[in-house]
């Protein structure tokens, strides 16, 4: 054929790359811009809503004693379980639907793809935590005002930034879940095993045979997040130890494996 | 624009795409043809990075892919009009797109002006779409950045023959005004009516490449032949038998292996009066599926 003919090249050098900015901008709006992503959003916020008017309902008709401290730990049948599953669609949904063909086409440097979205992720765990804040509070003020027993305000700008961090790490644990497999069920399934049917085992583990009892604590990521909401705000070096440890097990190589997989990965 | 150098993508044992080499010029519509599976769209799929090669590259204008910056704004890409989440409407995937290309919303109107889909359609969410509409929307998709290269996997799919025709004239302009197109196909005359360049692959190999005219003087092995209707069939066979032309029905008339100026002294001498004569259009037809044969699935009878 025409070897001789000369390809002309084509000038890009008066086209910027696409800024991070936009792309996280991008991926923020794929989030809430279908009626299934909207209504995630939204069921997430009404389901920590619902649990705390239930919490504060149940307190007032059996004249139990309930703080603002008491309805976060509550959010562990909210934004604790929905968060990570947040987390997961955010990256499967692209699989599930195909949709990575053309973001990554707009995108082909993948990792700011999937850095934009860890963005994403962690934006809405402030966002929840913010919201949740609010909810507290109103449902505190509700509480102080219709019972006899005064309200414990009590919570310290430390406990608020560690009830921060574990909703962070929840929701980059479903994430890095998601980057592994790639399958909006099964890291679903995964992450549901890992944080219901684990600590059953780890426990059994730790009781029966005694080196386990040993590690445990060292391996056990779930465990090792308890201290973040069950202390007034004191976390010892050795726990700090403890949630490094685990974290690097469950959270750090599992994101890094599903970077390297993502990166990889034929696009279908 | 578009330069290939000894592509291969491997699975395993198999090969998808096996050592080709290919340019796509600009100002020209260059059709990538072949049957289902012969590779086209793993090619396709290199060019824009979702699929690593196994060996050989793609360049874009002496560019990897990989390294256009915005790609989007130079490369237009199509390669699966169903590949969109099916919960968002037709004009949110324009606007997704023109967010992340850095593009004012106006391009947005304009594209389903260009692609006529109505402001009604455009807030439809595609799962409610036909395969025509998708397509529309996925060249609207692939036009949004102003591209100065388009590359398209089965584009005419699906579109109604008004759809084929409006997009052949968009690309013709397109490629008229200095474009590069790349676009795919499995149906011959789809793609013999828009391309100036034909790359024919089968198996994963090129097995023919050049315009209409010259694919065709290539394959003067393949033989001419026309297709003849006549008041006296029978007689008409008998006299181009008797002449040495091969002849086989063909319908209501007659298949025969001659050029019709041949057909016509025949008919002619033997007082034979024909009612239809023409050129076997077939020709670059046949070409295909016997340059393809050892891939189609079904065996050319």
């Amino acid at each position: 054929m025409s070897t001789a003919t000369l390809t002309p090249a084509l000038d890009v050098s008066g086209t910027a790359p696409t800024p991070f900015s936009r792309l996280v901008r991008t991926e923020l709006r794929k989030t809430y811009d279908t009626r299934s992503g909207l209504w995630l959003l939204i069921s997430i916020a009404v389901v920590t809503a619902l649990v705390m008017v239930i919490q504060v309902s149940v307190a007032l008709a059996q004249d139990l004693e309930v703080g603002f401290n008491d309805f976060l730990t509550s959010t562990s049948f909210s934004i604790g379980f929905l968060l990570p599953v947040l987390g997961i669609l955010l990256l499967t949904s692209e699989w599930s639907q195909r949709t990575a063909m053309v973001s990554f086409s707009l995108e082909p440097r993948r990792t700011l793809v999937i850095v934009a979205k860890l963005v994403v992720g962690i934006i809405y765990a402030v966002a929840a935590v913010l919201v949740t804040l609010l909810l507290a509070t109103v449902c505190t003020a509700v509480f102080d005002a219709l019972s006899d027993i005064p309200a414990d305000w009590d919570f310290t700008v430390k406990q608020t930034l560690l009830f921060l961090l574990l909703q962070v790490f929840g929701m980059l644990t479903g994430f890095a879940f998601a980057a592994l497999l790639l399958n909006s069920p099964a890291a679903i399934v995964l992450y549901f095993a890992y944080s219901f049917i684990l600590p059953t085992i780890f426990g059994i583990g730790a009781e029966l045979i005694g080196w386990f009892h040993d590690i445990q604590p060292w391996i056990d990521f779930n465990n090792a997040q308890v201290p973040l909401f069950d202390t007034d705000g004191s976390v010892s070096g050795q726990e700090w130890a403890h949630l490094a440890v685990s974290g690097v097990i469950w959270l750090v190589i599992p994101l890094v494996i599903g970077f390297w997989r993502v990166l990889r990965a034929e696009v279908k | 624009m578009i330069t290939v150098e000894r592509l291969t993508r491997k699975y395993g044992a198999f090969t998808a795409v096996d050592d080709i080499s290919f340019v796509c010029q600009p100002g020209r519509v260059t059709g990538f043809l072949g049957p289902n599976g012969a590779g086209k769209t793993t090619t396709m799929r290199v060019m824009v990075g979702l699929t690593p090669a196994t060996a050989g590259s793609v360049t874009i204008g002496g560019h990897h892919y990989h390294d256009i910056p915005n790609p989007g704004r130079h490369v237009g890409v199509l390669l699966d009009a169903s590949a969109q989440h099916g919960g968002r409407t037709g004009r949110e995937v324009l606007e997704l797109g023109a967010l992340s290309m850095g593009l004012p919303k106006t391009r947005v109107d304009e594209m389903l002006e260009m692609v006529s889909l109505t402001q009604a359609e455009a807030k439809r969410r595609i799962r409610n779409y036909s395969l025509g509409m998708k397509q529309r929307l996925g060249i609207a998709h692939a036009l949004l950045g102003d591209p100065s290269v388009l590359i398209l996997d089965e584009p005419a799919n699906g579109l109604d023959p008004a759809g084929i025709r409006w997009m052949r004239g968009l690309l013709k302009g397109y490629a008229e005004r200095g474009g590069t197109v790349l676009l795919s196909s499995h149906l011959l005359h789809e793609v013999e009516q828009i391309a100036d360049e034909m790359i024919l692959i089968g198996n994963g190999r090129i097995v023919a490449q050049g315009d209409k005219k010259s694919l065709l003087a290539n394959a003067a092995t393949g033989g001419v032949h026309s297709f003849a209707t006549s008041l006296d069939n029978e007689a008409l066979a008998a006299a181009l038998t008797a002449k040495g032309v091969t002849v086989t029905s063909a319908g209501d008339g007659l298949r025969v292996d001659a050029e019709t100026v041949e057909v016509g002294r025949t008919a002619l001498e033997a007082g034979v009066v024909l009612t239809d004569l023409r050129n076997g259009e077939g020709g670059l037809e046949d070409l295909f599926l016997e340059l393809t044969a050892e891939t189609q699935r079904e065996t050319v009878a």
